[in-house]
């Protein structure tokens, strides 16, 4: 009889290949799931400061006698902030110090304070308690990023400024609130006003037209390649062609549409409509390989099968390949569209690198991108924007995880067995 | 090969056209088929008959498939094949500019060798061929020209109760079955058949072969089959190739009793297969 359970040396040896090739693929997974970690954990850690504020509140005097009612615009609102300060610590005289003394509230206080008066003028005449947004150095102070154990004069934050503070903080005048407005703000060149807004809504702006451009035109120009075009010298030179433009650095392409779509067309200069056009030639390729991929693996039985009982070529390729082919043509348009998303080169080329503070909500509005603005204040001296640029990142692959979700539920929606 | 080819058709010689009381519907004459540069069909000439089974029988690579396919042109789709030759259907030549394959493949349906059902329910294919010719005006003409299809090609009886299941999900067996009552749902005039018993047991090839001899009164049919008992069965007329020529065709029972050709003999006596 034969004995199943004998082990001969050649086949402990490719068991132990089977178990090395095992151990070789998990240990792979673990040092990439670990750098991943490491990166995400990193810039949580740095960027989750961005997402609360410090607030400071002040005694504010409001004499009726400095306000002209039928135009609130007029009366100095800084000088109001400014007195309501001096009140708060009286003993602090010279010039120099005042001056510290002011910056521990945002400059963009006076404007907070002439919103709420405008909207309620009731406040006129009397003394009231408002909470302003704190300075970034105080911000900072707050979050515990001012080393105090090195010598005052070289630290921006000085020992007074860190006794007004701890006083402050004393009477209970201080708080640390969510900072919404981070996420409902523009850039600023104060990095506690500074907010993602409008890099977020130029980033969706641009990616819609070039998803708009690029999918539908990306999709027709591989079904047409792969199910109606004759294989010859041309296709094949077209295909060659292709997969050349798919790696083309991408400057190239910012290039090209600074020549082509501001100089030749004339559109505007830094709107998402261009930076949408700039980067659909970038995803183009890439959809367009990907497309012609998903088609290509649709069994040829199936096209077979609908010529077969009378179907005409549009048919079979609208009715029965691209249905098939469609989940793999969605991964590829979000594999392009992802990579559109983060890329800043061919953006810098069309000028969407402006400062912007205004949200854009056309196409046409001056923009800029989500990794431009990240470029931007990563490159910022003051410290506030290290944490801004950490969240930044931290909107930018929360926004990818999105447009990887919403791929993952289309293609189980479109998802057909073979 | 090629040389013997063009011979032939140079010498101007009528072809040999196997006998057959009913008028021809297909004729074939002098078709050389090529794939790139290899020839896989030389000067292949064959009447089908109407109303008749014709079987294609010879053995694996022979060039049945082919000659098949070029019946519905299904060879277009094959960029580097080519047909030379002509094929008429009721008189009309098929490879002519003007053909439309789309009407001519409504009226050639065709069932290919391996099963291939569309990843859709069971009813979506069956009615698939019907919607895209208009041949329906309403939801319940369609139902019943589905079950009727289905319940020709023997299946009804199994899917009745799931025929929004898909029909990927069925055995092998079933979906050759489906297949064949998609290609009859068209209502062709001609059906080819590509080994359509093959992936079935006695049964079912039982109550396919039933079918094949019902379909005979309205249609006109070829089919390839590796089973000379088949052949036997529901053929009319038989054809055997070998290596890409068209050795020998006739009426099935002088082929299985009264072969002319060596090469067929020994073909049926399993000699050489
Ligand atoms: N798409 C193709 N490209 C190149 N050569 C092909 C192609 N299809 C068939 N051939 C060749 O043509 C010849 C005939 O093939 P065909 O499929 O017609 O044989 P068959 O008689 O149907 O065989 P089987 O009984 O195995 O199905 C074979 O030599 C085969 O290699
Ligand atoms: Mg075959």
């Amino acid at each position: 009889m034969t004995d199943f359970t004998v082990k001969t040396p050649a086949l402990k040896r490719r068991h132990a290949a089977e178990k090395r090739f095992q151990w070789y693929g998990l240990g792979s997974i673990i040092i990439a799931l670990g750098f991943l970690l490491l990166m995400v954990g990193s810039i949580t850690i740095k960027g989750i400061g961005a997402f609360t504020q410090t607030r400071v509140a002040l005694e504010i005097e409001l004499p009726s006698n400095e306000f002209n009612l039928n135009d609130l615009k007029a009366t100095n609102y800084g000088a109001i902030v400014k007195k309501a300060l001096r009140n708060a610590f009286p003993d602090v005289t010279k010039r120099r110090d005042k001056r510290k003394l002011y910056g521990l509230v945002s400059p963009y206080a006076s404007f907070e304070l002439q919103k709420m008066v405008i909207e309620d003028p009731a406040l006129i005449g009397k003394t009231t308690k408002i909470w302003f947004v704190a300075s970034d150095d105080v911000d900072m102070y707050i979050k515990g990023n001012v080393d105090t154990s090195i010598d005052e004069k070289s630290r921006k934050f000085s020992d007074k400024q860190i006794a007004w503070v701890e006083e402050i903080q004393k009477k209970g005048d201080l708080e640390k609130v969510f900072n919404s407005g981070f996420f409902t703000g523009g850039d600023s060149r104060e990095p506690e006003l500074a907010g993602i807004l409008s890099a977020f809504m130029g980033s969706a702006l641009s990616l819609s037209v070039c998803f708009l451009l690029s999918f539908p035109i990306g999709i027709f120009a591989a079904i047409y390649l792969e199910e109606f075009a004759k294989k010859n010298r041309w296709s094949a030179l077209i295909e060659i062609n292709i997969n050349n433009l798919a790696a083309v650095p991408s400057i190239v392409f910012g290039l090209l549409g600074l020549a082509v779509f501001l100089n030749v067309f004339g559109l505007p200069r830094s709107s998402p409509l261009v930076g949408g056009m700039v980067l659909s030639l970038m995803t183009l390729p890439t959809i367009i390989i990907a497309s012609r991929a998903s088609l290509r693996a649709v069994p040829p039985s199936i096209r077979e099968a609908a010529l077969g009982i009378g179907a005409s070529q549009v048919q079979a390729a609208f009715h029965h390949v691209v249905p098939l082919a469609l989940p793999g043509m969605l991964t590829g348009a979000i594999v392009g569209m992802a990579r559109a998303l983060g890329d800043t080169a061919p953006l810098l080329m069309i000028g969407m690198v402006a400062f912007i503070v205004d949200i854009p909500t056309g196409v046409l509005d001056k923009a800029t991108a989500l990794p431009v603005q990240i470029f931007l204040w990563a490159d910022s001296p003051e410290r506030g924007f290290m944490e801004k640029t950490s969240a930044a990142i931290l909107v930018l692959l929360v926004f990818l995880v999105l447009m990887n979700l919403v791929a993952i539920i289309l293609r189980r929606k479109f998802e057909q067995r073979f | 090969m090629n040389m013997a080819a063009e011979e032939k058709k140079s010498d101007g010689a009528v072809p040999t056209v196997p006998a057959i009381e009913t008028e021809p519907l297909i004729t074939a004459r002098n078709v050389d088929v090529f794939y790139a540069d290899k020839q896989a069909l030389n000067g292949i000439t064959l009447d089908i008959p109407a109303n008749k089974v014709t079987s294609l029988i010879g053995p694996s690579g022979c060039g049945k498939t082919t000659f098949l396919r070029c019946i519905n042109r299904m060879n277009d789709l094959i960029d580097i094949c080519r047909v030379e030759g002509e094929i008429k259907i009721g008189g009309q030549d098929i490879y002519d500019p003007k053909v439309d394959v789309v009407s001519l493949r409504a009226q050639v349906g065709m069932v290919f060798q391996k099963p291939n059902p569309f990843p859709k329910s069971i009813f979506e294919n069956v009615a698939y061929g019907p919607r895209i010719h208009h041949l329906v005006k309403s939801k319940g003409e369609l139902k019943d020209v589905v079950e009727r299809s289905l319940s020709k090609a023997g299946l009804l009886e199994e899917v009745h109760d799931r025929l929004d299941d898909p029909g990927t999900g069925l055995s092998g067996g079933q979906q050759q079955r489906l297949c064949i009552a998609r290609a009859i749902a068209v209502e062709p005039k001609v059906i080819l058949m590509d080994e359509p018993c093959s992936a079935l047991d006695p049964i079912a090839t039982a109550r396919i072969e039933e079918l094949i001899d019902e379909l005979r009164e309205n249609y006109t049919i070829v089919i390839v089959t590796h089973s000379m008992q088949q052949a036997a069965r529901v053929s009319q007329q038989t054809a055997f190739f070998h290596m890409g020529n068209l050795v020998e065709a006739g009426k099935t029972e002088q082929i299985f009793t009264t072969p002319q050709d060596p090469r067929t003999e020994s073909y049926i006596t399993g000699r050489i297969g």
